[in-house]
């Protein structure tokens, strides 16, 4: 008998030990459902799975009664959209500070401090600021993300940038190239994989900003939606709202992975990459 | 005028001495040698000439003229490792340093220019033996090839002086001597200027036409930082009898 540390499972072993604690959960909802449902057939609290098909399709595939919008897919495209935006101009921020930051001394002295300042406000205490100034609307949602993911994002491309090998800059210099065509040639498309897993780290924190700021001030959207419908204890349309958005934050992640690894082959194929 | 005047040059960091009193004149063409125990300096010393140090005294100067005190076109280079860039192919590596000096701005090139650049690169390419590898990045190479890359690389540009840090250290006997007789072929052909760092007195011996011995002379052993290496043989190759390669050797130890 090997120690256990050294016995793998196969493939579908594999598979079946992932699926199991999903199964054991949903039996154990089903079961705890069905005795609460036995006892008052009108309880909110745990629905049967027939009230969650209903309330997707009310929500999914009926126009509502009010605005004739199939309100689950409205609030998934405004919330993805907000998070794209936030997200995508953290990322350009991140770029834009965090090279600069990480090869031009001058840049790193002047710029580095601030960035760890600012790294340390938690964005949620500061969130009523940015309702007062960016008003209810868009903006202040996307700039709640901005604010709360960027200082990492700079940092992660500042320290990627710091860990290009001396050698490669001193190599570029000898070949011929300036600050500049440094960033452009060396440094940018080897950060670009980098900032792609920082990203991917960074979703989680995005996604919990955009829900608080769409749960405090906002006409649509997922989060707004969850918030909406829990003064109806509506447990019915609250769960697949948060499997869903669990699904999207699934799917985005690994949408990020595979274009990195579609777009960087050579930064996968050492060690520093395998784990990305 | 000498190519390369090394001129009084001491190196210090603090109160440590590493080098101490360099002088010495190297010609066009010359391929110089480096041995030296550990620490001795001679990294120091390369890293002078590549312009990412500066001498504490003295000054190196290329054809009268001080070196920059920054790396840049005139010195080439080869580390041990390191030298190439991730993230480029074998062909992309090689073009890069003619795309940065016509492309000022992008460091890109498109269309007949890009072409020009390519052929003189795949023609590059095919003199160090990379014919086949044309489009592998580095980490699909060997270690013998990546040199063999970085080597291309630098070449192309035609640097005055080519630096190499222990560019074989880490490679294969059997593959080492291949780089052997690809480095003279090179410099045969290219009539360089190489300075170049081993800890391999034979390889030394065999590539270079001078080979330089880094050591310190005087050791006080109650400030051993108080005296920094020097030169201690500066031995035209060729013209050296077994005596000289015996006590090289012991100091070495």
């Amino acid at each position: 008998m090997k120690k256990l540390i050294n016995q793998h499972p196969g493939k579908p072993a594999r598979w079946l030990l992932g699926l199991l604690p999903f199964l054991l959960i949903a039996m154990i909802y089903t079961g705890a459902s069905n005795a609460r449902l036995a006892e008052n057939p009108n309880d909110k609290l745990l629905p049967a799975f027939s009230s969650f098909v209903a309330a997707i399709d009310r929500l999914a595939f009926t126009p509502s009664k009010r605005s004739g919008e199939y309100l689950f897919w409205a609030d998934t495209a405004s919330s993805l959209k907000r998070l794209a935006m936030g997200v995508g101009i953290s990322a350009a921020i991140g770029l834009v500070f965090g090279i600069p930051n990480g090869i031009v001394p001058y840049a790193r002295a002047n710029l580095s401090p601030l960035v760890v300042a600012v790294s340390l406000i938690p964005p949620m205490a500061i969130l009523p600021v940015l309702f007062i100034v960016f008003g209810l609307g868009e903006l202040s949602k996307v700039v709640l993300i901005v604010i709360g993911i960027t200082p990492f994002l700079i940092r992660d491309i500042q320290q990627r940038t710091l860990e290009i090998p001396a050698e490669q800059l001193i190599k570029a210099q000898t070949l011929g190239a300036n600050t500049w065509q440094i960033v452009l040639r060396v440094v940018l498309p080897q950060v670009m994989p980098r900032l792609l897993s920082a990203v991917r780290l960074s979703l989680g924190s995005a996604w919990l900003f955009l829900i608080a700021a769409e749960a405090i001030a906002a006409t649509d959207g997922l989060g707004y939606r969850i918030f909406l419908v829990r003064r109806y204890l509506s447990m019915d349309v609250i769960l697949p709202y948060v499997l869903w958005i669990t699904l999207l934050a699934f799917f985005l992640d690994f949408a990020l992975r595979k274009l990195s690894l579609w777009a960087f082959p050579w930064f996968h194929t050492d060690e520093r990459g395998s784990d990305a | 005028m000498s190519f390369i005047h090394i001129n009084h040059v001491t190196k210090r960091y603090g109160k440590q001495v590493v080098l101490e009193n360099l002088d010495c004149r190297v010609e066009q063409g010359e391929f110089i040698t480096i041995v030296g125990a550990s620490g001795c300096g001679k990294t120091t010393f390369l890293n002078m000439l590549l312009g990412t140090e500066s001498p504490s005294q003295g000054s190196i100067l290329l054809e009268g003229e001080p070196l920059a005190d920054e790396p840049n076109e005139d010195r080439g280079i080869v580390f041990q490792r390191y030298s190439v860039f991730p993230h480029m192919t074998a062909i992309q590596n090689v073009m890069l340093s003619r795309e940065l000096e016509q492309s000022r701005f992008l460091g890109r090139l498109v269309g007949a220019r890009k072409q020009r650049v390519r052929d003189e690169a795949a023609a590059m390419l095919e003199s160090v033996g990379l014919d086949q590898a044309l489009h592998k990045y580095p980490h699909q190479l060997s270690g013998g090839m990546q040199q063999r890359l970085a080597l291309a690389q630098s070449l192309i540009k035609k640097p005055r002086i080519l630096l190499l840090d222990e560019p074989f250290g880490a490679l294969d006997p059997g593959i080492r001597s291949d780089m052997h007789q690809l480095v003279l072929a090179l410099r045969q052909e290219q009539q360089l200027t190489v300075f170049m760092i081993t800890h391999d007195i034979s390889e030394g011996f065999f590539l270079g036409t001078r080979l330089w011995v880094f050591d310190k002379e005087r050791i006080d052993p109650h400030a051993p930082e108080a005296y920094g290496a020097k030169i201690t043989y500066d031995i035209p190759v060729g013209v050296v009898d077994r005596s000289t390669l015996e006590s090289i050797h012991t100091n070495l130890q």
